[in-house]
Formats: structure tokens, C-alpha cells, sequence
């Protein structure tokens, strides 16, 4: 398994679950990000994707989140596991 | 004017701040598992020990830095209408998150219980929370229930019975923030003092200034000249 394999929440796999590092979105949006739980350490996981593959819903602090493309190419972390 | 205690219940979405509210008021509004249920303020009475309470169940939020229109409501409550107990129920099963909405409650009111409810859903999956160093580390009250249950409520209402009483210290935890951030903090201070008094958190609302929150100043813009007209 690779652990340290950096890459952005967008182009995760379903089943993956990735350690957050970095989000490289600032303001309104940032706040609203880290408030609903994709905070920098935090593990998140990718449950679906939509058929033509934006937005993805992701799994984050028991809770269900789907993010849009502009978000999700903006957050960045590793690759803890995968299904 | 009544002159009921006003307790008010903020906590993030589906945490069970309804069932909580139901359980103490004996009301029945809609309790369901989805978010933004509670959109408007909903207010019911109880009485502990003698003492009238009203309690107003705010709606969920995951944040009171006003992105939506439920986080204004949330926050302007909280803040202007000075609840004299905000109760934070917190979901034990995603304490990360929830503790970041009471940490912003503590930054604005003094008088804070932190309710942590779904206890029990939390011991199923293997969560066990110690609140006694919670406790500790928060400075205010710290109480696990599970309101669907009923578990932990004597406690509860006891905890909020000494509290009014001032029987028990509240000292919320204040968050530092990097030194250039407490410095125009310290420098924005005595303005805000001279516009709004002692009747707001001069602190507070300093950070507000410094992160440029157009939507609080326009709320106190509109109160202080409705206070001005009266």
C-alpha cells in the first residue's frame, strides 16, 4: 500500500479514503470547508460520484458532503487507504 | 417583558437539539433526520426547582459565521438576544466537528453548557468520552445524555440550576490567536467599546472586523439606530 501518495480530493477513487494536508481555497468558502469538517488531518472518505463525475459526495466526520469540481480540485491530501 | 430564564439550544444540525427541546418542554415539534429542519425559532417553557425557563431551539449549524440565512438567525439570537444560558449539544459520534461550533459559541457568551448528546450511539461504536478533561480544558459545564434515552437529563438540569444560581464558575476557554491577529485585536478594542458599550463582546466583534463580516455590521448597524429611535 502506498501511504504518502499526495493528490487532490478530485481525482480520489470511490472507496479511498484520504488524510487531508492542504486547502489551497481561501475566505468565505475556506471557513465554510473547515467548519463542515475538511480540516487539514481529518480523514475523508469518497463515497459516490455523480455520471458525469461532479459533484462527489464524501464521507467526512460522520457526515455526508457532496463537494463541487472548483472545491474538490483544491484540497489536497494522502492517500490513507483504498477499496 | 416576562421575566423566564432564557436558555437557548445551539448546537450543528441533527445532533438532537429538537428531541432535546421536546423532551424538557414537553412540546411536540416535528423532530426528523435532516438537516435545516428548525429554520425558524421555536420557544417552549419548562420549570426546574421553582424556576420558569424558556427555551428557544435554535436552527443547526455547523458554523455562526453567517454563510447562510440559519446561521444568521443562530448567531444574531446568541448575540443580541443574550440567552441567559446558550446549551451547545454536541454529537458525541463527531466531536471534532462539533466542538468547533462551541468553541465559537464561547467566544461570544460567557454563560455556556455543552451538552453531549447521542451518548450512547457513540459507546456502540467504541467512542468513550472523558468529560471530566473536557471539562477542564473548555471552563464550562460539560454533561453527556442521550435525549432520545432520556439518559443524563437530571444531571443536565441540575448542572443549569446551579449555574443561574452561580454556584458552579463558567470561564470559557478563549482561543489566541497569532500575535499579529492579538495585536489589531488589542488596537480595535477600545473603538468597539466606544460604539457598542459593555452590551456585546468588544473582542468578538474586533475579530469580526478583522475577517470583514459585512453581514454582522449591517445587523448591529440596524439595531443600534433602532435603539437610537426609541
Amino acid at each position: 500500500m502506498n501511504g504518502s501518495k499526495i493528490l487532490k480530493l478530485f481525482d480520489a477513487n470511490i472507496g479511498d479514503a484520504v488524510r487531508i494536508t492542504h486547502l489551497d481555497i481561501n475566505g468565505v468558502m475556506r471557513r465554510r470547508l473547515l467548519d463542515l469538517g475538511f480540516v487539514p488531518g481529518a480523514i475523508v472518505k469518497v463515497l459516490r460520484k455523480s455520471p458525469l463525475g461532479d459533484p462527489i459526495a464524501f464521507r467526512v466526520s460522520q457526515t455526508t458532503i457532496a463537494l463541487r469540481k472548483e472545491e474538490s480540485t483544491k484540497i489536497e491530501g494522502e492517500l490513507v487507504s483504498y477499496e | 417583558m416576562n421575566d423566564n430564564l432564557r436558555i437557548a439550544l445551539a448546537g450543528n444540525p441533527n445532533t438532537g437539539k429538537s428531541t432535546l427541546f421536546n423532551l424538557l418542554t414537553g412540546l411536540k415539534q416535528h423532530t426528523g433526520n435532516w438537516a435545516g429542519k428548525t429554520v425558524d425559532l421555536m420557544a417552549g417553557t419548562f420549570t426546574f426547582k421553582g424556576i420558569s425557563y424558556e427555551m428557544i431551539d435554535l436552527p443547526g449549524t455547523y458554523s455562526l459565521f453567517s454563510n447562510s440565512k440559519d446561521e444568521e438567525v443562530a448567531r444574531d439570537y446568541i448575540v443580541f438576544e443574550k440567552p441567559d444560558i446558550t446549551l451547545v449539544v454536541l454529537d458525541a459520534t463527531a466531536l471534532e466537528r462539533n466542538l468547533n461550533l462551541a468553541l465559537q459559541v464561547m467566544e461570544i457568551t460567557e454563560k455556556v453548557v455543552i451538552c453531549i448528546n447521542l451518548i450512547d450511539e457513540s459507546e456502540k461504536m467504541g467512542i468513550s468520552i472523558n468529560e471530566k478533561i473536557l471539562m477542564k480544558r473548555l471552563g464550562v459545564p460539560v454533561i453527556k445524555i442521550s435525549a432520545r434515552n432520556k439518559i443524563g437529563i437530571p444531571m443536565l438540569l441540575d448542572t443549569i440550576d446551579r449555574l443561574i444560581k452561580g454556584n458552579i464558575p463558567c470561564n470559557p476557554y478563549k482561543m489566541t490567536y497569532d500575535e499579529e491577529t492579538e495585536m489589531k485585536i488589542e488596537q480595535l478594542i477600545p473603538f468597539v467599546q466606544n460604539i457598542t458599550g459593555e452590551q456585546l463582546s468588544a473582542r468578538w466583534l474586533s475579530l469580526r472586523l478583522i475577517d470583514g463580516d459585512k453581514s454582522l455590521l449591517k445587523e448591529i448597524e440596524q439595531r443600534l439606530a433602532k435603539k437610537d429611535a426609541i
